[in-house]
């Protein structure tokens, strides 16, 4: 163990402070906005000694917002089920497709192989928004259009590409002869593909799996454009707080609280996996 | 023997597509008896490894038939063939642990777990890696890592044994210790196995014969001490042998009683025609540029010999390495008593003709061995 100074111990947790401080303060204001009202929010100077309450997060709950204009009816909870619905699916569907696709492009050197992963990893590229009017156009045709399958479809150009690559290189990274080892003993190569590339690649998937999620949780644009309110996800059914009678702060403070929560949880419980996943060399043999 | 062993006709191995890519095995043929032991000898990128990696499966045969124990294998799954292999890079699974590792090989042979443990604890004893049984892969020092590798492969009653540079990261010591213990197990059990070595002691102490191969052309195969003694070409002769065989361009002439061959810087080697059989002579006389093979333990100091200039010098312990200016080259003498020469004394060469092997001067085929034709 080398040893340090109380200085460089010092200016050390000084650094990390200040970096803690910098991207935790937005996360920190907006709880403490959630337990505010709106006349508390906007009292100048700003103030962190407040009466707390809980009235935003009923109305989210109850999905009924009084504001001096009369009551509204918010559907943040339904919002929120599209959200867990809409990203779990979605993650699924692409961890299914993905990773045995990510599995061919690394183990096998076809004609255009690259060619094709490159492409797909094209539609990360591209502006959603030109994509996305083409695509009304042709989901109203296909009758997909506010629909969850449309959706989970769209949802694809997030999540697959990403899965793709990153779960790609988790393969490329296992000795192809762990794999031939495990043939020559007498197994088929799905059997290998399932015994030994996907434990081995395990923690990568769940890596890969968790950025998708994120991504997918996150994703604004597609859901504003081809879903209507029922289907819509927190990330657009939060604009339902901008109202006639004004902007309710403390309610979409409550809302991002809320939303950030599972994705949260979700990375704290799979952060051992993100680690091991994203530094590598842990599924050497 | 035909049938019980493995046989190998006419392959050629593309890499991209078939005659324009890169051709790394070349019209390869070669027969091996059940219960036999071939090593495959070369340099990097001789094609040896895409030979062992063809016969298990893991490469497409581009042209050719590989058969197996009687059945034509080279379209089947690795699955379906019946081979074991111990692999370079030991590739063990991470998850499981030395003795799972082992004892893994036999899961598909449905063997009672008592008659498993009993081959594992033989295997483990055989290599010396009882007491790393339990522990896993990413915790043991690489040369265990390659005899866990080895004993995985061993311990399966397959038709054939490939087994991949299988001692390359094992201390001296006991690398030859293992040689021994290695080759008395394969040869008890009968098991057929094809080594892959850049490593000729290896090859010389475990293969019951040698394939030498170079740019994916197999130059010969034959018994260790065939290709010692009765190189093919050039290239066998110079590869095989440490030192490496010592080789000097020259002319022939043959006039009444004698036969000189001209080296460069005017150095003559006289010999009585009397010294070489009639077929010898004849394929000689048709020949103006030979290449004159001697092995480094074959030159001797004899005074009258062609006078030499010692360059190197060396007592290794159990025998001294000289290296000479000779002929515009160096010649390189191996005695095996300490000899105290300096840089720049003079020493006389004799080389006897029964130690001469004569090379075709463009092609490297060998011509004669000795007196007799190669």
């Amino acid at each position: 163990m080398e040893t340090t100074s109380t200085l460089e111990k010092t200016l050390r947790l000084l650094a990390l402070t200040l970096v803690v401080i910098f991207f935790m303060f937005p996360i920190f204001w907006i709880f403490l906005m959630s337990f505010q009202t709106n006349e508390t929010i906007l009292r100048i100077p700003p103030q962190v000694i407040f009466e707390p309450t809980l009235s935003n997060y009923t109305a989210l709950i109850t999905g009924k917002l009084t504001s001096a204009a009369g009551t509204l009816d918010i559907a943040f909870m339904k919002n929120l089920g599209n959200s867990v619905f809409l990203s779990v699916t979605s993650v699924a569907l692409a961890l299914v497709l993905g990773v045995p696709a990510a599995y061919a492009f690394a183990r096998h050197k076809f004609k255009g192989s690259e060619d094709i992963a490159f492409t797909l990893l094209s539609f990360r590229f591209a502006p959603p928004l030109l994509v996305l009017l083409p695509l009304t156009q042709y989901f109203q045709w296909l009758g997909l259009a506010n629909t969850y399958i449309g959706l989970i479809w769209v949802y694809q150009l997030i999540c697959l590409p990403l899965i793709l690559w990153i779960v790609r290189g988790y393969f490329e990274d296992i000795s192809a002869d762990v794999e031939y080892a495990y043939r020559i003993a007498g197994h088929s190569w799905f059997a290998t593909f399932r015994r030994i590339a996907l434990p081995l690649a395990g923690p990568g998937i769940a890596a890969a799996g968790l950025l998708a999620f994120i991504f997918a949780w996150n994703n604004f644009v597609f859901a504003l454009v081809l879903a209507s309110a029922d289907k819509q996800p927190v990330t657009v059914g939060a604009l339902a707080f901008v109202t006639s009678s004004g902007i309710q702060y403390g309610q979409i403070a409550a809302a991002i609280v809320l939303s950030v929560t599972p994705t949260l949880a979700l990375a704290l419980y799979a952060q051992r996996y993100l680690v091991e996943g994203l530094s590598l060399g842990a599924v050497k043999g | 023997m035909s049938g019980a062993g493995l046989q190998i006709k006419g392959v050629d191995k593309f890499y991209g597509p078939v005659d324009h890519g890169v051709h790394a095995v070349k019209q390869l043929s070669m027969e091996i008896a059940k219960g036999e032991i071939v090593a495959l000898l070369g340099s990097s990128g001789c094609g040896k490894t895409s030979t062992l990696r063809m016969i298990a499966g893991f490469e497409a045969v581009s042209r050719g038939q590989i058969s197996l124990a009687g059945r034509e294998v080279h379209t089947f799954a690795p699955v379906k063939r019946n081979v074991a292999m111990a692999f370079e890079g030991y590739s063990l699974y991470p998850p499981l642990t030395v003795r799972e590792n082992i004892a893994f090989a036999l899961k598909a042979s449905k063997l009672p777990q008592s008659l498993v443990d009993e081959k594992v604890a033989y295997i483990a004893k055989l290599l010396e890696i009882e007491d790393i049984l339990g522990r896993y892969p990413s915790s043991i020092s690489g040369g265990q890592q390659q005899r866990a590798s080895l004993g995985r492969a061993l311990i399966r009653d397959a038709d054939l044994h490939l087994l991949d540079e299988p001692m390359g990261q094992l201390e001296p010591q006991l690398r030859a210790i293992l040689r021994g213990r290695i080759k008395h197990y394969i040869k008890e059990k009968g098991l057929t196995a094809i080594l892959v070595t850049h490593d000729q002691t290896e090859a010389n102490a475990l293969a019951d014969r040698i394939a030498v191969m170079e740019g994916g052309v197999l130059q010969q195969f034959d018994t260790p001490q065939m290709i010692k003694e009765r190189p093919a070409n050039l290239f066998t002769g110079t590869f095989v042998g440490e030192p490496p065989m010592n080789v000097f361009d020259a002319t022939v002439t043959v006039s009444g009683d004698t036969m000189v061959f001209g080296l460069n810087e005017g150095v003559r080697l006289e010999y009585a025609v009397s010294d070489f059989s009639p077929a010898v002579l004849a394929e000689l006389r048709n020949r103006k540029k030979v290449s004159l093979g001697i092995r480094p333990y074959a030159v001797r100091r004899e005074d009258g010999g062609v006078p030499a200039r010692v360059s190197v010098s060396q007592w290794l312990g159990d025998q001294t390495h000289i290296a000479a200016d000779f002929a515009g080259g160096t010649m390189v003498l191996v005695e095996h008593d300490r000899v105290r020469l300096g840089l720049g004394d003079m020493i006389a060469l004799k080389l006897d003709p029964h130690n001469l092997h004569v090379f075709d001067g463009e092609s490297g085929v060998a011509v004669s061995h000795g007196p007799e034709l190669a």
